[in-house]
């Protein structure tokens, strides 16, 4: 099989304060081979999307090259189009309109334009809506135009920018559906589709490559090829037992913590870019974990499934957890350890006082923030000192989430005060 | 709602017209008749020092009503080319921006009205002995007060223009010209509309006071329903002061119904979602003609000109640009030498206008105009306090019933609309009448126009504040001030905002023709910088026009600065309602 597009050493790195630079991807390598379907399987913030938008020629890359028909992408090309995340339909034109868009940039005379758009709007199963406009369709219609606009500039590769996560369950099943359909029927001539995911479910069910991505910085740190024939059964054991390998692949600690095998818990820096998650979020989850034996092993896609979380609303519970010494995890599996179980048992104010150990103990962040107020006279400092600390190694955008989720935990831990108006954070509670 | 399923186009032969073409084309021929009997009477001879003879009979007034809204639709159609042209620019070139957008909001501060006895002679130098010097300056004194809004309304919806639209855009490879037109454009319609009415109602202020101007000593009087009032106030003629008060309503009415509602009707289609309990705005105008066969076959050929248009072949090939980062290095070297060299040329002309001012006025007065200019910022202040005391609890009640804020909400909007001017002779009578003291009772006239703004703000405000927000507040039992001081002021608060911030802006313009009212030969002068602009502009004084000028400039930008610009923030960041 030839390979329409090749990927090769993409690094991604934006400017940060003079000198500083923040690294979103590095050294990404793969190639996209004709008649497969990738998907691009990692969590919100792992440059994914960057690395869709450096494919697709939106974006340029800090280092390494896109070669596509061996010519190193620079620009959006034609043979190139892309599905969006938000569908991204211009509210003001019809169906018709929109999907005749991509022909009108290529100057296509306006009765063959509409006859192909015609049968493009035929293939997604949208004929009797051309007239509407896109204020009018639901959710999934509406991605169905985005498909249509997508395929009638008759595409050889289609870039998806998770395209099915702005849409309800079902809707979302019904449209992979069709997208298998549509790939499998030879109405199109697209050789390939990049999909891009944080749906273990959606890549295990589409892809025949899942190449599952690391955070900071993005790279590509597992390949699982998907020998499972379409149109593949959600409820078969070798379905469960793909699911299972890729829950364990993205739980595996990373390659550096492997040297010292007794440090089980990931340890992180003041700069760590803490995820957003909410107390009670984490409270209600080591609650449910107390629900089972006390150190069981539990099967983290089951509980995903039980709590109906996708990826994104589960690994960063996990992950902050862990980080505090709450739950162990490992190759897909949770424990609950002996301090988590008793957070999860301890009543509202010892709850806190538990919290507030292991926060200032395993969160540096927090630690750091508690220690500078310590040492003021007032006992008050700025949020934008911290903010601007951290902004040297973060960007603007994480950084303020990283310290509103600081300011957040530790407000509830009373390990510091914070006054929204002046920005002020301090020991005192607030009059 | 009936959905339209798609049929094939089926327009290709001439269509039968039915019966809804025949009062569509009665209509539009009435239109352009009208339209262009008026434009051929602008271009009738004229010599500085001719009289142009006005008449107060009512009889006239159609036709100076006429005469009056074609001057306001040219004036518009200069606002729309400039707005195209500035207002896009500045979103597309950064180093445009730089010089445009300041520049906007300097010229949307500087108050027009005081500009008039510059550019009137100037235009009648231009058309030397056609009536197209005077009319052409009243067009411009029209589109100075029309244009900043509508140009800074385009600007800020090309740059808000969402990331992924603009990527679909790249990604299937429109060329800058279609994005414009296919993208920018429809997007940025909505709030284009919305400012051009705004303009529009703010225009009639200027209009009354443009068309009858005196020059050098020279009157001119074009034909128009800004010199009939002038013509009455100096005749001292009620009825005829009454009978322009009535063409004025009649003529709001009617622009409004021909021209904007059909254009905010059809604006609907390019809005992103409807909100479900909003009614759709409707047009009887816009239904009438998208019912005609005939002119559907117009719509259907003009829509095929308008892709021909956007698909222009010369503007389509342009190459893709290569990414849509520029080079780093290069860019921040031109940022640099641009910025500085805007640095350069904005001392160098701060240092000519001083120069000037101070070559021909003595330093004294400099202060002296300073001094007026914080009279009337007070004066400003006090009068918008007073007015939000009076609109905000009637806003509030009406904004809670929806019953009435659907009759009143219109009523406010279209007061918005109606020249406040107008109603000058009013209290000027009063005033005498009663001996009152000048410089309070010449405040009201500067809200008189304005404060409508406050009052349908806060309207909209009330009305939209959710349901259970209200519930809950009465279920905790909070009456009485408490009920005003913790709910209903901060929920209202970023509404009363922004209609207090237009209100203010209207009334320092408004203050160099309310702060020196006129009446048949007599004349009432506050104390003022208005009244001051409004005396150096007849004695002929142009360093002492530019002097009040320039320092009216001064206090609205600091005003809006260091006042309302905070002011708004606060109401975005704390109070908006979500």
């Amino acid at each position: 099989m030839t390979a329409v597009i090749e990927v090769r050493n993409i690094k991604k790195a934006f400017k940060r304060h003079r000198s500083q630079e923040l690294l979103v991807l590095d050294n990404v390598n793969f190639s996209m081979r004709e008649g497969e379907i990738i998907a691009l399987l990692g969590r919100s913030g792992s440059g994914k999307s960057t690395l869709l938008r450096i494919i697709a020629g939106l974006i340029r890359p800090t280092a390494g090259q896109v070669i596509y028909h061996k010519q190193a992408i620079t620009r959006p090309e034609p043979g190139l189009t892309m599905v969006f995340q938000h569908f991204a339909l211009l509210p003001w034109l019809t169906v018709l309109e929109n999907v005749e868009l991509g022909l009108e940039a290529q100057g296509v005379a306006k009765d063959e334009r509409r006859a192909r758009a015609i049968e493009a709007i035929d293939i997604v199963g949208l004929d009797g809506f051309e007239s509407a406009y896109p204020k009018e369709l639901s959710g999934g219609m509406s991605q169905r135009v985005g498909l249509a606009r997508a395929l009638v500039v008759d595409p050889e590769v289609l870039l998806m920018d998770e395209p099915f996560s702005a849409l309800d369950v079902l809707t979302a099943d019904n449209l992979r559906g069709d997208l298998l359909d549509i790939w499998h029927s030879d109405k199109t001539r697209i050789k390939c589709v990049l999909l891009v995911t944080h749906n273990i479910e959606e890549a295990a069910l589409l892809a025949d490559r899942i190449l599952v991505f690391d955070n900071d910085p993005g790279c590509v740190r597992a390949e699982i090829k998907v020998e499972l024939k379409h149109p593949r059964n959600e409820q078969a054991a070798e379905f469960h037992k793909l699911v299972d390998d890729i829950y364990g692949l993205m739980t595996k600690p990373e390659a550096a913590t492997f040297i010292k095998p007794q440090a089980e818990f990931k340890i992180i820096d003041q700069h760590f870019r803490l995820p957003k998650v909410e107390i009670s979020e984490m409270m209600g989850f080591v609650e449910t974990l107390s629900d089972y034996d006390p150190h069981a092993k539990i099967d983290l896609p089951k509980l995903a499934d039980d709590l109906h979380f996708e990826i994104d609303d589960l690994f960063p519970i996990t992950e902050v957890l862990e980080i505090m010494h709450f739950i162990q995890v490992s190759e897909g599996d949770v424990v609950l350890t002996d301090s988590g179980r008793k957070l999860a048992l301890a009543e509202m104010l010892d709850r806190k006082k538990i919290f507030a150990k292991h926060l200032m103990e395993y969160v540096p962040l927090a630690r750091h923030v508690r220690a500078v107020l310590d040492k003021e006279s007032e006992h008050e400092v700025s949020e934008t000192v911290f903010l601007s600390e951290l902004e040297t190694v973060l960007s603007d955008d994480s950084a303020e989430e990283t310290l509103a989720v600081v300011i957040d935990w530790g407000r509830y831990a009373e390990i510091f005060a914070y006054d929204y108006n002046s920005g002020m954070l301090s020991l005192e509670n607030p009059q | 709602m009936p959905r339209q399923t798609y049929t094939k186009n089926e327009v290709t032969s001439w269509p039968i017209p039915n019966y809804w073409d025949a009062v569509a084309l009665c209509f539009v021929v009435a239109l352009l008749v009208l339209l262009g009997w008026g434009a051929k009477e602008m271009l009738v001879q004229f010599n500085v020092g001719q009289q142009t003879s006005i008449s107060l009979n009512p009889a006239y007034l159609p036709y100076y009503a006429l005469r009056s809204v074609l001057r306001m639709l040219i004036a518009l159609g200069f606002s729309l080319i400039f707005t195209f042209i500035f207002g896009s620019w500045a979103a597309k070139s950064r180093s445009a921006e730089k010089l445009i957008i300041p520049l906007i909001d300097i010229l949307q501060s500087v108050p027009v009205l005081g500009f008039l006895t510059i550019t009137v002679p100037a235009f009648i130098l231009l058309f030397r002995g056609s009536m197209l010097g005077p009319e052409a300056a009243a067009i411009f004194a029209i589109f100075t007060a029309q244009v900043w809004n509508m140009a800074l309304s385009l600007y800020q919806s090309i740059k808000t223009v969402p990331s992924e639209l603009t990527e679909a855009g790249l990604m299937f490879r429109l060329s800058p010209w279609q994005k414009f037109w296919r993208i920018d454009t429809p997007f940025a319609m909505p709030g284009l509309i919305w400012n051009m009415m705004m303009s529009m109602s703010c225009s009639w202020v200027f209009l009354v006071a443009s068309e009858a101007i005196s020059v050098a000593g020279h009157h001119i009087n074009l034909p128009g329903v800004g010199s009939y009032i002038a013509l009455a106030i100096l005749q001292k003629d009620k009825m005829a002061i009454l009978y322009s008060i009535i063409t004025m309503l009649l003529v709001i009415l009617i622009y409004d119904q021909i021209l904007f509602r059909p254009l905010v009707a059809w604006s609907q289609k390019f809005r992103a979602s409807i909100d479900e309990d909003d009614d759709e705005p409707e047009s009887w105008i816009l239904n009438l003609f998208q019912r005609t066969a005939f002119f559907n076959f117009i719509g259907a050929s003009v829509g095929w000109a308008a892709d021909r248009f956007v698909n222009l072949s010369i503007l389509r090939n342009a190459p893709a640009r290569r990414y849509y980062e520029p080079n780093e290095t290069w860019r921040r070297i031109f940022a640099i030498l641009w910025s500085s060299a805007l640095a350069l040329g904005l001392i160098a002309s701060v240092l000519i206008l001083f120069l000037f001012i101070k070559h021909s006025v003595p330093f004294s007065e400099i202060v002296h105009t300073f001094y007026l200019g914080a009279v009337t910022a007070l004066r400003v202040l006090i009068i918008i306090l007073i007015s939000s005391i009076i609109w905000v609890p009637i806003g509030v009640w009406v904004g809670s019933k929806a019953k009435v804020a659907q009759v009143v909400q219109p009523i406010a909007q279209f007061l918005a609309a109606f020249p406040a001017n107008l109603l000058f002779p009013i209290v000027f009578m009063l005033i005498v009448k009663y001996h009152l003291s000048v410089n309070i009772w010449v405040s009201p006239l500067m809200v008189l126009g304005t404060q409508w703004y406050i009052l349908f703000n806060v309207i909209a405000g009330a009305s939209s504040l959710p349901k259970n927000l209200r519930q809950a507040v009465g279920t905790l039992n909070v009456t009485g001030w408490l009920w005003w001081r913790k709910f209903m002021l901060p929920a209202i608060f970023p509404y009363y905002i922004t209609g207090a911030i237009t209100a203010a802006g209207g009334a320092w313009n408004i203050s160099i023709i309310a702060e020196a009212v006129q009446w048949g030969n007599q004349q009432l002068d506050a104390t003022g910088l208005g009244a001051y602009i409004t005396q150096v502009a007849t004695k002929g004084s142009f360093e002492q026009l530019v002097l009040g000028i320039s320092v009216m400039s001064l206090y609205v930008l600091a005003f809006n600065h260091f006042l309302w610009k905070p002011l708004y923030n606060l109401a975005e960041e704390r109070f908006q309602i979500l």
